[in-house]
């Protein structure tokens, strides 16, 4: 029997981004909050020491701040004809654990999305016909416009500080930002990073071709600042190690650097780390919650009962615990029925290879930082006419090199030996001068109805419970929207003066061993309907009214950009919805 | 069950445990920071000299191997001069060798290659094994001689004959422990020195990477020039040691 503890107003599954936002909004609110949170606490003094952060062996070889598989994992497959296999050991996405979540360990590309991603559907329909979109295309709309997120991403990028050049004010396009992005109320909070001599020269070749170049938005802070929460972020020094590591010079926007002290200081607030919920509780209507149970790391149980629930645990967690949970209908591709795990989605990341000559370019590629890099958004969403083209979706593309570390930047030219003297020689050759970013080119991934989520028949966790089983695979209109963009930014590199430029345009079948991003969506999708979502606009299950669920699982689709711009703005537009409206009467926000 | 890190866990005055009794099970983080000093957790320093996890016979067959995967050269001195083997070693010994934090629940079953590695075999046993049949297959092909007593054009043949999957390890993979011992060496030869590997960081100077300054910020205007900083790692610096 697990132990009873005393009541909270809320509870919060999971202390990353979207943890620890809720926790803050709802402690302005009066309320009393326990974060239940599976991994350790981690801070920048305790964790992330100057003196050994830049190893990259541990961090990023051997996943030190991650999740471990053998705490919990997923299982994996192409097709629903095959039988999924568990995920041993990460390599298509990495996970977080732990205080902070993946904000520890995030690169810190902080994007907004479209105005046009948010009515994907029927901007689409609307401008090519129906009949453009690929018949088993399950995109839909969000439910929610830009313009009603603006105030919001507003909120999320003032409270990380994020570093850029703003493209449009209030409508007015600016010199050297985004000239696609939706009208923002004002400026980035801070000024854009400096640049390397690569992501510069990047600049220029676009610039050249008639592109409209700009600094990537960056969660790597060019300056000091001090957010309006009174937490103050130093300046990052590009060292290199961002991406998989903690920032130990305090300048990455993550929880730690942006909220965590101000929560902790609150006396209605508390953390309960290493302790992992295994259910989400419902009365006997199966229609309101009444907590949650969890397990420590000695395996006792303990039930926590809470008003609100808000489920922060990340995507694939979030879908598991509802599907565990009993918590709406599980999707059924068969019928296209039911919502729990329907619409799952990632991201289609493709690149190329910039070999220079090395007497006359060096790129001190390991002068660098998470979120550096020099940009182009004319072929994102529907920036461009695709109406020739036979697919629909895009990125943006840059030189977003993010690093120099000596194990990862090992590219050399292909029909190079793998070992010995001749190998040893092209790495001396290369390693200063190639330009080489595994992200070069965002590829959306839209969503399909044979791309899915549910529990596995076989595997299960320490628990005893079933993993969460990924039945998914690239589709021809992603394929072909990257071959599209790999050549758009091999084209750039060849105007930069690369001697040799390798294409590596994403090849299907999707394989779960190649790290793209850790960009994972959908499974528990927002919209208009019950019948189209698991979740009204406000992140408010449809089920169970007091339930929230935050972060990417909420996305119909992705789009062409990193997520967590668009995560953090849902989190505190969800919020804004909790206190102004739920709170007032607790119950569904929207009619079904 | 996972183990329970007690350091995280008692560091601090800020952390309670939620049910105070011998063993540990959650904490609570409240009122403040947890912090105390030198709670740190850095890496521990390889120390060299003998071997952790290889046989004496392994270990020589790795030198041998190491020392043709980074040949000695005018760049480099060779794998084993720079420590590749005791890298290796003292990985195979440690969390690493015993596929720690991997998910270890069967049914292990071959899957597509899309679904990634699914043996239960871990890299310290796949060593063992490959290590014994590697030296097998090359007394039955070299006239009785052990690996680590070839040639070097004879071991070069041998680990072609890995890398091309032509010459098979009885029960193993030849190939698949030919991808493994030589990311293995070139993880050895290119991390940090701290772990034992990548000696007077002799890769880092080969390729120019001036190590673990973590302070670029007065390098990131001055485009095109080579960073005329020392290399330096985590826990020493070249010259230090001279
Ligand atoms: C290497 C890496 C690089 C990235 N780079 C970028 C980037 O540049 N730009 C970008 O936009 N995004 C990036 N991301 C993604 C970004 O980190 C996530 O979008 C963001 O952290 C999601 O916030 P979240 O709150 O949904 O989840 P998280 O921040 O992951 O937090 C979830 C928390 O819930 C906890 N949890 C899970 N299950 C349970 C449970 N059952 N009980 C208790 N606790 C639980 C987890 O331990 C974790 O702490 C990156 C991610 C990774 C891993
Ligand atoms: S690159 Fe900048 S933000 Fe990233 S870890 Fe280094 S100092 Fe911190």
């Amino acid at each position: 029997m697990a132990l009873r503890l005393p009541r909270k107003d809320v509870v919060i599954i999971g202390l990353g981004w979207t943890g620890s936002i809720l926790a803050h909004e709802l402690l302005q609110a009066g309320l009393d909050v326990v974060a239940i949170e599976r991994g350790p606490w981690r801070d920048t003094a305790t964790d992330f020491l100057i003196s050994y952060a830049q190893d990259e062996l541990r961090y990023r070889l051997q996943h030190d701040l991650f999740l471990r598989p053998s705490q919990i994992t997923v299982t994996f497959r192409n097709n629903a004809g095959q039988t999924a296999l568990p995920v041993r050991s990460w390599g298509a996405f990495m996970l977080g654990n732990g205080a902070g979540g993946a904000g520890v360990h995030w690169n810190g590309e902080t994007w907004r999305f479209l105005p046009t991603d948010f009515v994907l559907r029927s901007h689409l329909t609307q401008r090519y016909g129906a009949d453009f979109l690929p018949a088993d295309m399950t995109i839909q709309d969000w439910g929610v416009t830009f313009d009603e997120l603006e105030p919001h991403y507003d909120r999320f990028e003032y409270l990380c500080g994020t570093s850029g050049t703003a493209g449009n004010l209030q409508g007015k396009i600016q010199e050297g930002g985004n000239p696609f992005e939706g009208p923002r109320s004002r400026p980035y909070p801070t000024p854009a990073l400096k640049q390397g001599y690569g992501h510069a020269l990047f600049a220029q070749a676009a610039r050249e071709l008639g592109y409209k170049p700009f600094p990537q938005p960056a969660g790597n802070l060019s300056q000091l600042y001090t957010n309006p929460l009174g937490v103050t972020l130093g300046q990052c020094t590009y060292c290199g190690f961002c991406e998989w590591f903690g920032c130990a010079n305090y300048s990455k926007s993550s929880p730690q650097t942006t909220i965590l002290p101000v929560l902790v200081r609150n006396a209605n607030f508390e953390a309960r780390t290493y302790c992992e919920v295994t259910r989400i509780n419902l009365d006997r209507s199966g229609k309101w919650a009444t907590g949650v149970t969890y397990a420590d790391a000695s395996g006792t149980e303990y039930e926590q009962p809470a008003d609100l629930v808000i489920l922060c645990a990340f995507q694939l967690f979030n879908v598991q615990l509802l599907l565990l949970s009993g918590i709406g209908k599980p999707y059924d591709p068969a019928s296209g029925e039911g919502q729990i795990g329907r619409n799952f989605t990632h991201q289609t990341l493709s690149s190329a290879l910039g070999f220079f000559d090395k007497d006359k370019y060096n790129f001190n590629p390991f002068v660098a930082a998470g979120a550096i890099g020099m940009c182009i958004d004319e072929f994102n969403g529907d920036n461009f006419d695709h109406g020739p083209l036979g697919f629909v979706g895009g990125g943006y593309i840059g030189q977003v090199q993010t690093n120099g570390r000596p194990i990862e930047t090992t590219a050399v030219p292909p029909g190079t030996p793998a070992w010995g003297s001749k190998w040893k020689e092209a790495l001396r050759d290369n390693y200063l001068s190639t330009v080489n970013c595994g992200a070069a080119c965002h590829g959306s991934f839209y969503s399909y109805r044979d791309v899915y989520l549910d529990l596995d028949p076989t595997y299960k966790d320490r628990f005893g419970r079933p993993l969460l089983r990924m039945t998914i695979d690239f589709h021809d209109n992603e394929l072909k929207m990257s071959a599209y963009l790999t050549d758009k930014y091999a084209e750039i590199l060849a105007r930069m003066g690369a001697k040799q430029v390798v294409k590596q345009p994403r090849k299907g079948p999707y394989d779960v061993t190649q790290y793209q991003t850790s960009h994972l969506c959908g499974g528990a999708v927002m919209g208009d309907n019950p019948g189209n979502s698991a979740l009204n606009r406000y992140l408010q299950s449809w089920d169970v009214p007091n339930l929230f669920v935050q972060g990417a699982s909420a996305f119909p689709q992705n789009a062409g950009y990193n997520p967590t711009g668009t995560v953090g703005a849902l989190a505190f537009w969800s919020a804004a919805a909790i206190r102004s409206q739920y709170l007032k009467k607790p119950g569904p926000l929207v009619q079904a | 069950m996972y183990r329970l890190d007690r350091r995280q866990l008692l560091g601090s005055s800020a952390i309670a445990l939620l049910l105070g009794s011998e063993t540990a099970r959650a904490a609570i983080v409240k009122g403040g920071l947890p912090w105390k000093p030198g709670s740190g957790d850095p890496p521990a320093a390889v120390t060299p000299g003998g071997w952790r996890y290889f046989t004496a016979q392994e270990a020589a067959t790795v030198e041998a191997f190491v020392d043709r995967l980074i040949p000695a050269d005018v760049l480099t001195p060779g794998g084993k001069e720079l420590g590749c083997a005791v890298f290796i070693d003292r990985q195979l010994a440690g969390p690493y060798g015993r596929f720690e934090g991997h998910y270890m629940t069967g049914p292990f079953q071959q899957g597509t290659k899309q679904q990634g590695p699914q043996s239960p075999v871990t890299p310290a046993q796949h060593y063992r094994q490959a290590l014994a049949t590697l030296d097998a297959a090359c007394r039955s092909k070299f006239g009785g001689k052990v690996f680590a007593d070839l040639s070097d054009d004879q071991k070069d043949e041998t680990i072609k004959g890995l890398e091309d999957g032509s010459l098979k390890l009885g029960g193993t993979d030849g190939r698949e422990f030919f991808k493994l011992i030589l990311k293995d060496t070139q993880n050895g030869f290119l991390a940090d020195p701290i772990y034992g590997g990548n000696k007077d960081m002799a890769s880092w100077k080969m390729i120019g990477f001036p190590g673990a300054h973590y302070d670029y910020r007065n390098w990131i205007d001055r485009h095109n020039q080579r960073v005329a900083l020392p290399p330096v790692g985590i826990n020493n610096h070249p010259d230090w040691s001279q």
